[in-house]
């Protein structure tokens, strides 16, 4: 398989700061790329780069074969792109919002408009397809934001953190979004600042900060490498806390830490860790208030790799 | 969680799929750039239409300046007579307010890079002139309003036209192509300044001088030397000049050629200096 997206040692800086330092990326067509990395790791300005927005300093960088520089306009014929602030206009209906970026691609009006009517039935903003964007939610604003990127059929789709700000049912939601682009053979660069997101969607992913890539991998090999899901466990009764400690030790076969909130956690591999806990502690008669499997925060990521913290937990600390 | 299995589980099916080559509109580029232009200077109408409170310095305005200098500086201007003194403010008037209506355009623009719209169209592939081009051809329609609110309140206090219809249209076209011109000047410092309120302040700087420093208010011959000599190579001095001769009587060409000359200038200057900021500005 070619490489859809590719990119050599790309660089740019902003006055003093340095926001690429040589970044290569690589996206096989037909697959998803997750770019993890905390606020101001270079992420955004990758894509800028990538979809034509922004010259880099020096390197290279290629969309379908063409090169950003020099191919341009060959390059935006094949890419869609939704930033991290959805850039739809606000005084303009969804519909018309639809349709004049339909008419920039050519597309007779009549057929702008029958594009607009499928698109906006397709992202379940048909009833507010006459209603001023103004007037939308965040999560409203962001499929329309989406759909406007999806209007010409990209081959290749940047999605500029696209689920940030959204609660958790409409970040679902756009997940699924995602799935479908690649079902239908697009290409797409996601950036996160959730390593559960790029694990849920990307076949490959890379981790920069500080505008460099810190690592490149599978979810898989990400996972092994920091460390693998964290298994939480909080007992009704505090005084049970030793059992379920002990519980946990064994399914785990890992020393838990017991914190001082009556909260047991301990890393654990595999995906049958959880279910092997509920039925030992069915056994045992523990009820529990909160029992959750989750993958590392960004910030542990961070740590595992590079044994420094995100800037941004530095900054709070 | 597997990403197979979250596949299959979409709830949305497949994405729809039109639209098919056939629906494209085969233009050559040259057109094709005109048509985008015009879906983009729809756009603009669309929100001006929106926000009608956005009309305000081309309805409102010449409206309450033309009361202001007929009715406080009228008289001691024209030595008493108010009503002469509106025969010779209106044109000027025109000019000045047409050449303060480009200012919006500026300050649009600048929100418009500032809140992200133009990241969408910028990676579309469209001339780079199309956004600012459409921008430009919407602001037609805020000219011709300028027009008609300054004639139309002018006749309701008083102003004559000495001359004839097509004289006046004619005085008209020029003041929206003069003005269709001169904003480029504001397209430009929009791409180059940080916030859109710092566009309006600079432009007023531009514009108030050219507006004061010519012949729309008082007669150059009362003014010093030095001044009357920017004031001979003032474009506003000319349109104004121009749309005098042609409302109410006197020399024409002379002033014509000269707006013209301007008009090819400030083309030839401000638009590849806009182009060029607007490719700059990340």
């Amino acid at each position: 398989m070619t490489d859809a997206i590719e990119a050599t040692a790309l660089t740019k800086r902003f006055g003093t700061t340095q926001a690429l330092a040589g970044v290569d990326l690589a996206v096989r067509e037909g697959t998803v790329l997750g770019v993890l990395g905390p606020n101001g790791a270079g992420k955004t300005t990758a894509v800028r780069i990538l979809a034509t927005l922004l010259k880099a300093d020096s390197g290279t960088a290629r969309i379908g074969g063409f090169d950003v520089a020099h191919d341009a306009e060959k390059v935006r014929q094949m890419i869609g792109l939704t930033g991290q602030y959805a850039s739809v206009d606000e005084d303009l209906t969804g519909t018309q919002n639809l349709v004049l970026i339909g008419q920039l691609l050519d597309l007779r009006t009549s057929a702008a408009k029958r594009r607009a009517a499928e698109l906006l039935e397709w992202f379940d903003l048909s009833a507010a397809a006459d209603r001023r964007a103004k007037t939308y939610s965040g999560g409203m604003r962001r499929r329309l934001d989406l759909a406007a990127s999806l209007v010409g059929r990209p081959a290749v789709i940047f999605l500029d953190e696209p689920t940030t700000g959204l609660d958790p049912a409409k970040r679902e939601d756009m997940w699924d979004v995602v799935r479908s682009l690649v079902a239908d053979g697009s290409t797409v660069l996601l950036t996160t600042q959730y390593l559960d997101e790029a694990d849920a969607l990307a076949d490959e992913i890379t981790v920069i900060d500080h505008g460099r890539v810190i690592a490149h991998d599978t979810p898989e090999g990400l996972k092994r490498v920091v460390g693998g899901q964290t298994l939480t466990v909080r007992p009704s009764d505090i005084a049970r806390l030793d059992e379920v400690t002990a519980i946990v030790a064994q399914v785990a076969g890992s020393v838990p830490e017991a914190t001082a909130r009556g909260v047991v956690s301990a890393a654990v591999k595999g995906d049958a860790a959880m279910t092997e806990t509920v039925v030992r502690l069915a056994a045992a008669g523990i009820a529990v208030t909160e029992l959750s499997l989750h993958l590392p925060s960004l910030d542990e990521v961070f740590f595992s790799l590079t044994g420094t913290r995100t800037a941004e937990t530095e900054e709070v600390a | 969680m597997t990403n197979a299995v979250a596949l299959d589980a979409s709830p949305r099916g497949a994405l729809p799929s039109s639209p098919r080559s056939t629906d494209a509109v085969p233009l050559s580029a040259r057109w094709r750039t005109l048509r985008h232009a015009l879906a983009l200077a729809k756009r603009s109408l669309i929100k001006t239409a929106r926000t009608p409170e956005a009309l305000i310095d081309v309805t409102l305005q010449p409206v309450i300046f033309l009361l202001l200098f007929t009715y406080v500086f009228g008289g001691a201007i024209s030595g008493g007579s108010q009503h002469s003194y509106l025969q010779y403010l209106l044109p000027g008037m025109l000019g000045q307010t047409i050449a303060l209506a480009g200012v919006a355009l500026g300050q649009n623009l600048n929100a418009d890079i500032e809140k992200g719209v133009f990241d969408r169209f910028r990676s579309l592939p469209i001339a780079r002139s199309a956004p600012l081009v459409g921008a430009v051809l919407a602001d037609f329609m805020r000219y011709l309003i300028v027009c008609v609110m300054t004639l139309g309140f002018g006749y309701l206090i008083g102003f004559r036209i000495q001359t004839n219809v097509i004289a006046m249209l004619a005085a008209i076209a020029l003041s929206i192509a003069f003005a269709l011109c001169f904003c480029w000047i504001s397209v430009f410092v929009g791409m180059i300044a940080r916030t859109s309120g710092s566009v309006q302040g600079i432009m007023f700087l531009l514009v108030l001088p050219l507006s004061f420093g010519s012949s729309a208010f008082v007669k150059a011959s009362t003014l010093p030397g030095w001044l009357q000599a920017f004031v001979k190579v003032n474009p506003l001095t000319h349109l104004v000049g121009a749309v005098r001769g042609l409302l109410v009587g006197g020399p024409v060409t002379d002033h014509l050629l000269w707006t013209f000359a301007w008009m090819a200038g400030l083309l030839v200057v401000f638009v590849p200096l806009a182009l060029r900021a607007y490719r700059k500005r990340a």
